[in-house]
């Protein structure tokens, strides 16, 4: 059994992890909020670049530039995975993780080469040890971002892709639903689609009555099409940097959250635990002053 | 001259203005245009360069960094990687990326890239260029 003396260290011990993680919560709902914000700030420029696409793909005939074409053979499948840098968030790093491995498996059972991007230093981690090839850049991806970095990395594969030496493209990213959801996504980033042909029904309806407005091109359409197209990709891999850092303080802040609640219980149980201990300390002393008294007489 | 224009420019960042102004001037990459209200709807690619606008009567400034332009209505939608009003252009740090830039583009080194170079003088030239026209 426990000395008194092991038993109070420990209550104290455990006592200041719960300080740390109840430390941990506060500054994870506060860069939660941050990220939150920068995602509305995000929103209206996605929002604008969405209805601009949707308006030039309309009075375009689009499949013609070379990013909307389908190879007929993929052989190559490059897969960007984005992750957090830091642990102590649950199961957030390794279910982004294994979504996208299984993806990588069953492109590989498809015969396809399969090539990983990691943003973040986790994912790149699980990587290494699954065995599939990967980038060691933007490892240190989502401490700090910008939409620069996006940038980069979207003309890195828009490169790769028309050097025909990645024939599709796919994202695994954390899709931000609520603070208590998040969901690991799968978003096929190249051949691109175009709006209408990846929203199907949504806006279906109005998309006529735009594209009715004639508007005057600046300075043909199939020119802006092929500037407007790698700015929409560079968009959407910035807002999956956006969802996946919002998702990890969601995911950080429940996992603390929860270890805080643990760590009140066991110091409720050691508490108990010590009390037990220390009334049965007292009832062997008086034992033995009793029963020594005994002896004298 | 009744109507008025609604100017957005939004980047990934941020909204940087929206308000009611009289008259856009831009550089589009087929050179610069100007936008009245009752301009036909029209859409274009930015290029680096100054934009200006005419707000209650007074000519502003502002920079943009390549984008899209999209004029619908008495509505502008500038749609900009990097923008900055003259306001808030940091006019010492522009200098400096000038002459740095230059520095790089006379004195190539071994692993330069000089496209990025050249990009950077651009944005730094215009950059001056929107903060002289102001002070």
């Amino acid at each position: 059994m426990a000395s008194l003396k092991d038993v109070k260290m420990k209550i104290s011990g455990v006592g200041k992890t719960k300080q740390i993680t109840k430390a941990m919560h506060m500054v994870s709902s506060a860069k939660l909020r941050g990220a939150q914000q920068r995602i509305e700030r995000f929103r209206p420029y996605a929002d604008k670049f969405q209805e601009l696409l949707a308006n030039l793909s309309a009075g375009a005939g689009a499949g013609e530039h070379p990013l909307l074409a389908v190879r007929p053979e993929p052989k190559t499948c490059c897969i960007i995975l984005v992750t957090s840098d830091r642990g102590l968030c649950g199961g957030f790093n390794s279910s982004l993780a294994q979504k996208a491995l299984k993806l990588a498996g069953q492109k590989r059972d498809e015969g396809r080469k399969v090539y990983f991007v990691c943003i973040g230093r986790k994912g790149r981690d699980s990587i290494r040890i699954s065995g599939f090839d990967f980038n060691p850049d933007f490892v240190r991806g989502l401490t700090s971002f910008t939409f620069q970095a996006a940038c980069q990395i979207g003309g890195s594969v828009i490169d790769g892709f028309l050097e025909e030496k990645l024939d599709e493209v796919y994202l695994v990213y954390a899709k931000f639903v609520s603070t208590v959801r998040h969901e690991p996504t799968t978003l096929g980033l190249l051949p691109m689609k175009t709006p209408e042909s990846a929203g199907g029904a949504t806006g279906g309806g109005e998309k006529p009555g735009q594209a009715g407005l004639d508007y005057l091109y600046e300075p043909d359409v199939e020119t802006l099409l092929a500037e407007i197209l790698p700015k929409y990709l560079n968009a959407q891999i910035y807002r999956g940097l956006l969802d996946t850092s919002a998702s990890e303080h969601a995911a950080r802040m429940a996992a603390m959250d929860n270890a805080t609640r643990n760590c009140d219980e066991i110091i409720k149980n050691l508490t108990l635990l010590y009390n037990k201990n220390r009334q049965a300390s007292i009832t062997r002393e008086l034992i033995d002053i009793v029963s020594g008294a005994d002896a004298l007489k | 001259m009744e109507k008025n224009l609604q100017l957005d420019i939004v980047t990934p960042d941020n909204l940087i203005l929206s308000r009611q102004v009289e008259y856009v001037g831009a550089r589009a990459v087929g050179g610069d245009f100007g936008v009245l209200p009752g301009h036909v709807p029209f859409l274009s690619a930015l290029a680096v360069g100054p934009l200006h606008y005419t707000a209650d009567g007074r000519r502003k400034a502002a920079f943009v960094g390549g984008g899209f332009v999209e004029v619908s209505g008495d509505k502008v939608i500038i749609l900009a990687e990097r923008a900055e009003l003259a306001e808030n252009i940091d006019h010492a740090r522009a200098l400096e990326a000038k002459n740095r830039a230059e520095k790089r583009l006379l004195h190539p080194e071994a692993g330069m890239d000089a496209d990025r170079a050249q990009m950077a003088l651009i944005r730094a030239i215009s950059r001056l260029r929107v903060c002289n026209i102001i002070s």
